[in-house]
């Protein structure tokens, strides 16, 4: 078990994580302290910086052009009407009951007991299921895997799974998508997007973005040659379905062909065929909703994450899950191994990271998850004390968002502080990770940003060849990008790790002893410098415990 | 390769009849459930709750109940039937009102009707009798009405009773012509594999509603047709059975009759039981039809040679054998190496990869098959548009456009349908065909191989029953399929005089010479139609509705999303999975197939009339996802693109494609597509 202790101590504040090299995280103060020979792999990847008052100023706090009109008393039996079709039958009872005409006083002694019965029918519901009180934007800053969704600038991050492009949804419901290639920034926009929870690009396709809203899931079809910075709305295909909303997690199946998605108030996920808008109910009852997928990268199994204490795995054959209740809370995150063989979760109120192994999927057997009878625990990341030159610092607690890299090597991890103590900040905790032939999760340092920044959402680059590639939104708008420069032990992905076969052909490298001597020499050819594998691939044979030597961290000058 | 007809039916009875069995036998079982439920419902008494449970309780166990639920079973067994007989895995659209009104009035369709009527009166006779009251007889004996004195006891009509048998008629008609024209007899495939059971489960809440709804709105229908013309059956009985007629009791057909809410109720109630079985028979058959079937890729045993995936594939069997064997090929290649390999093995004595030839021979003709007819359409429409713009007088004739192929082969037919103005060809296509004739090791078809099978196919539908039956031009101007060709041409000239027609057959081929007569009858031909177009009723019959016209294109389409799934999953596996290297010989045939018939799909979304968004689907019990078929070719054609093009990456560059084809390759590896 790896621990928050075996850590190196975090970087001094005002130092800001540039990337890492020679299995050292490096720190610097600016952005030009990359070498030459890295910099010409981030040149073109922008880093943003999308501040809040640029936003605020064109973000309509009403939506709808209700305001702009005066206002007119219709007749009841219209205002009925219209409260069956935008609410219904709790709104028809709302509207009678509160009527200020001389309406038939039964009715509206009726209408106020049938309501007070759906009152405490509802109560009772939620009483069962406390989420279901909550209004759906509290619902979706609750569960999404933003750090503080309603209160920062970025609400979800997408890479796109096959070349450098990547979607930004922003506090005014406004999309923007980035492109390395293109100078272009296209802003989506549409009447029903709103409060977006969470984007998925479409795999196997060149520009179709999912996104989840508070209404429906808007799809939408950008055309990767157009110069165009505002695609119209005809572009986005709207999917709806009653009773599934708001629309939290958003998972598209790794061979392109169908979508989930989730709202935590239905108990049901939808699979949707998007060409066709087609969809099929997975309904299944317990657990009060969906909260969270994630498809694993074989496209064999998916987890889905309830807001109770269980979450299920699905096998995406036949469809059918395995039940997992956890002992505290509601399984908060989790992601999967390139292969789809382990699953790597955390659950709300303990800090730690749980991970589950499942049989290796050949397909053969129908129906069946295949997981293993418990989950394990893999790292403790309690409340730890870090004894710097500049003071002390308490880092630790409970897991909001994980990511694993393509390669699966690099495993990236927002802590959160503890809330009580203000001085406990939310920090990102980076783990060597190795899948085969024997698990292991080793520590690599923490990820710092700008002085007051806390980190908000954290992604992988799917395709970066010089080893991983972490992008972070930061609590103040910046988006960074920070590589890890290492050898991957797989074989390179020509889509990584996104189709099943890539991820067959990383299943039968497994034979491979991974230390080969084919890797170090590897590594040092392009990895001039004194300190090779100081603590690198040979140190991580050691037990943990002796693999973390207590040296300082490396500062690296700028010249 | 092909086997014999006995065999296929062998093959089909094999594969679909313990469906069948299975399907009827549960609909059998869940038969006395939906009984119980019924008379529990029909039993209600809202006064005194434990008098209804107790009576309902008691009544399950009496002997005509049992009666009836074997009688039921009868009319299950025979609504199985015809749902086997019916079943069709591609939709049959009718583009206009008249060949709605066609499918209706078909013999076989009457057959269906006249059926299905019977078994509704079966159904309400069963639920008249479990209802019991004063349902139960068609018979009463009652007093005649002149005085009360000498009350001689005689047998009345009960039309009550009659009213419930009229209803199950009704509904059993009803059910039969929604299902003609909902296409119900349609087999959709579930985008996700599911049990059997979850599936049901899923779709039964709908199917009660479904159920419900729409026995409101028959009983509604039937009313106002009683309240019409309910004395007529009432005569007729009462007259041939020689029963009275209770004057004391109000006639039916009157509104005050009608408005009797326990009646109403419990014909509401037997229309709800009625759908709710058929439906359940109806829903188990699909469920059961379309699951998957496991065909072998290899025989391990030598009779079982007819059985495995290839031979199928390749032969010409039953279509929804077809179907599941190219579902199977697409699970097998999404889902399972170790078929996979046994697909891209070498045949043991020999070394030849019969397997995959026949696999991959198979999909590509299907697909260049697709492309084939869809350019058809294109022409056809492109066709249309050119006349519709243009004054047929100032027909420009020559005897061959530009962009036509010219070959050396080129028959007279050929050329005639080039002449057609304003033809555009789709340039790109037919120059990338060229190479990917030449290609080595393109065996397949090549999509536009023989262009005489074109204008076959117009010749041949020129001699279909619909030429010779009454037609206006604009029926022709939107036709699906190939009206063009000689009918356009001839339509064309009828405009004014035949001389521009003969000028064009003059300057196609000396071979026919068309007799003076036969033109002239030709010509009256058009002027009567011309004539009978002015007409608006028979323009309401005859106008075709764009979209079923373009449905029916690609009414079978679900055969092609396989082929491509299948295809493309193999051939990207193939990758590392392929130890001998026989998918790299078909891959440029593979990849101009797609390529190309990207192309004509992309033109095909560019056409006038074609939407390019899906209409909504509300998620009724009814299955209409056959009119969405286009939009889930387009986006697996992309996806199956997209698939192999990731996994081969640069290495693509190397395969011998046309330079067009080099060119959208290449947009496709930047993403750009």
């Amino acid at each position: 078990m790896c621990s928050l202790g075996l850590f190196p101590p975090p970087p001094p504040p005002g130092d800001i994580t540039l990337y890492e090299f020679n299995n050292a995280l490096v720190c610097g103060h600016l952005y030009e302290t990359l070498p030459l020979a890295f910099q010409s792999q981030l040149a073109d990847l922008p880093v943003l910086g999308l501040p809040k008052e640029t936003l605020k100023a064109h973000s309509r706090l009403e939506h709808g052009t209700k305001p702009a009109f005066i206002h007119h008393r219709e007749s009841l039996w219209k205002r009925c009407i219209n409260a069956w079709r935008d609410v219904g039958v709790c709104g028809v009872l709302n509207e009678v009951a509160n009527a200020e005409e001389e309406a038939l006083q039964w009715v509206k002694t009726g209408s106020r007991y049938a309501l007070a019965v759906c009152h405490w029918v509802s109560s009772l519901h939620g009483s069962l299921f406390p989420h279901l009180s909550l209004t759906s934007e509290d619902m979706i800053a609750e569960f999404s895997q933003a750090v503080d969704w309603a209160g920062c600038t970025i609400r979800a991050f997408a890479w796109h799974p096959h070349t450098s492009k990547f979607a930004v949804a922003l506090l005014d419901d406004s999309i923007r998508v980035y492109n390395t290639n293109s100078a272009t920034i296209p802003t989506l926009k549409h009447r029903l997007q709103r409060n977006v929870a969470a984007m998925a690009w479409k795999p196997l396709c060149a520009s179709i973005l999912a996104v989840a809203c508070q209404s429906c899931v808007l799809v939408w079809h950008l055309d990767p040659t157009s110069l165009s910075t505002r695609p119209s709305s005809g572009c986005a295909q709207v999917l709806s379905y009653p009773g599934h909303s708001p629309v939290t997690s958003l998972a598209w199946a790794p061979s392109g062909e169908l979508l989930l998605s989730a709202s935590p108030v239905d108990t049901a996920m939808l699979v949707w065929d998007v060409s066709t808008e087609n969809c099929v109910q997975l309904p299944w009852f317990g657990g009060g909703g969906v909260t969270y997928l994630a498809w694993s990268p074989d496209g064999s199994k998916v987890l889905a994450a309830t807001p109770s204490a269980v979450f299920r795995v699905w096998e995406a054959q036949m469809w059918t899950c395995e039940r997992w209740p956890t002992i505290k809370g509601r399984c908060q995150t989790g992601c999967w191994s390139p292969d789809g063989s382990r699953l790597l979760f955390t659950v709300l109120g303990e800090s730690v990271i749980y991970s589950l192994s499942f049989s290796e999927y050949r397909g053969e057997m129908q129906g069946q998850v295949g997981g293993s009878k418990t989950a394990s625990i893999v790292a403790d990341l309690s409340e730890t004390t870090f004894e710097t030159l500049y003071g002390e610092e308490r880092i630790g607690g409970e897991v909001h968002s994980m990511a694993w890299d393509p390669s699966g090597e690099r495993l990236a991890v927002i802590i959160r502080g503890n809330p009580d103590v203000p001085e406990s900040p939310t920090v990102i905790a980076v783990f060597r990770t190795r899948n085969s032939p024997v698990f292991e999760l080793l520590p690599c340092g923490f990820l710092r940003g700008e002085q007051g920044a806390q980190p908000q959402l954290i992604a992988f680059h799917p395709c970066f060849k010089k080893g991983a590639l972490l992008t972070v939104c930061w609590s103040t708008g910046k988006i960074s990008h920070i590589p890890f420069f290492f050898v991957s032990a797989q074989l390179p992905c020509f889509s990584p790790g996104r189709s099943p076969v890539a991820a067959m052909a990383s299943a039968s490298v497994r034979e491979q002893p991974l230390f080969s001597e084919l890797t170090s020499p590897l590594a040092s050819t392009w990895a001039p410098g004194p300190r090779l594998s100081a603590w690198g691939r040979d140190a991580r044979l050691l037990p943990p415990s002796s693999a973390v030597p207590q040296f300082p961290p490396t500062r690296h000058q700028p010249v | 390769m092909s086997a014999g007809p006995g065999q296929q039916q062998a093959l089909l009875r094999q594969v679909l009849g313990w469906r069948v069995a299975a399907a009827v036998a549960w609909s059998v079982l869940l038969l006395p459930l939906c009984t119980a439920a019924f008379v529990v419902l029909s039993g209600i008494d809202p006064f005194h709750p434990l008098r209804w449970v107790s009576n309902s309780f008691n009544d399950l166990y009496t002997s005509y109940i049992i009666f009836c639920i074997l009688l039921m079973s009868v009319v299950i067994l025979v609504i199985s039937i015809f749902n086997v007989e019916f079943y069709a895995v591609v939709p049959s659209i009718p583009c206009s009102r008249l060949a709605l009104i066609g499918k209706i009035i078909h013999p076989q369709q009457v057959i269906h009707s006249v059926v299905h009527a019977v078994m509704g009166v079966l159904v309400a006779w069963c639920a008249a009798v479990m209802t019991k009251g004063k349902f139960q007889f068609l018979a009463v004996p009652c007093t005649s009405s002149e005085s009360l004195d000498d009350a001689v006891p005689q047998v009345c009509l009960n039309e009550y009773h009659l009213f419930f048998l009229l209803s199950g008629a009704f509904m059993g008609y009803s059910y039969s012509l929604l299902y003609l024209v909902n296409n119900m007899n349609y087999l959709p495939f579930p985008i996700i594999q599911q049990y059997k059971y979850l599936r049901f489960r899923r779709s039964l809440p709908l199917l009660v509603k479904h159920s419900c709804v729409e026995s409101l709105y028959l009983v509604r229908n039937f009313c106002i047709a009683y309240y019409f013309f309910g004395y007529i059956p009432r005569a007729w009985i009462s007259t041939t059975m020689d029963l009275h007629i209770d004057s004391k009791l109000h006639p039916l057909d009157t509104l005050t009759g009608l408005l009797d809410l326990s009646l109403l109720y419990h014909a509401w109630l037997c229309g709800v039981f009625l759908l709710i079985t058929w439906y359940i028979t109806w829903l188990l058959f699909k469920i059961y039809a379309t699951e998957t079937h496991h065909f072998p890729v290899q025989p391990t045993f030598a009779e079982e040679t007819d059985q495995c995936l290839p031979k199928i594939l390749n032969s010409n069997p039953p279509l929804i054998i077809k179907f599941l064997a190219l579902q199977d090929l697409m699970l097998l290649s999404q889902y399972s190496p170790v078929r996979r390999q046994e697909v891209f093995s070498l045949s043991q004595p020999g070394g030849h990869p019969h397997n995959w030839t026949a696999i991959s021979k198979e999909c590509l003709n299907l697909l260049s098959d697709l492309t084939q007819r869809l350019i058809a359409q294109q022409e056809a429409a492109a066709a249309a548009n050119g006349r519709a713009k243009q004054p047929a007088g100032e027909l420009k004739i020559s005897p061959q456009t530009p962009g036509a192929i010219v070959t050396e082969d080129m028959s007279f037919q050929l050329q005639r349908s080039n002449v057609i103005p304003r033809a555009p060809m789709p340039s790109l296509v037919k120059s990338s065909l060229l190479p990917l004739k030449a290609s080595p090791g393109s065996d397949v078809g090549t999509p536009f191989s023989s262009p005489i099978l074109n204008c076959k196919a117009g010749i041949l539908d020129l001699n279909s029953p619909w030429h010779g039956s009454v037609q206006s031009p604009h029926i022709m101007r939107r036709g699906p399929k190939l009206w063009t060709l000689n009918s356009d041409l001839q339509m064309n000239g009828s405009h004014q005089e035949s001389f521009p027609m003969f000028s064009v057959v003059r300057a196609g081929s000396e071979a026919v010479q068309p007799s003076f007569i036969y033109t002239w009858l030709q010509n009256k031909q058009e002027q009567i139609k011309n004539f009978l177009s002015k007409r608006a009723l028979i323009m309401y019959f005859f106008s075709k509705h764009p979209e079923a016209s373009i449905q029916a294109v690609f009414s079978d389409a679900q055969m092609h999303i396989w082929a491509l799934e299948g295809l493309s999953h193999l051939v990207a596996a193939s990758f590392t999975e392929d130890q001998f290297g026989v998918v790299q010989t078909t891959l440029p045939a593979i990849l101009n197939t797609l390529l190309t018939l990207q192309e004509v799909v992309d033109r095909h979304f560019k056409l006038p009339h074609v939407s390019s968004k899906p209409p909504r689907i509300s998620g009724s019990l009814v299955d209409t996802s056959y009119k969405t078929l286009r939009f889930a070719l387009r986006a697996s054609l992309k996806t199956a693109l997209y698939r192999i093009i990731t996994v081969f990456g640069e290495h693509l560059n190397a395969v011998q494609v046309s330079t067009e084809h080099k060119k959208r390759l290449q947009q496709f590896l930047e993403y750009k597509e």
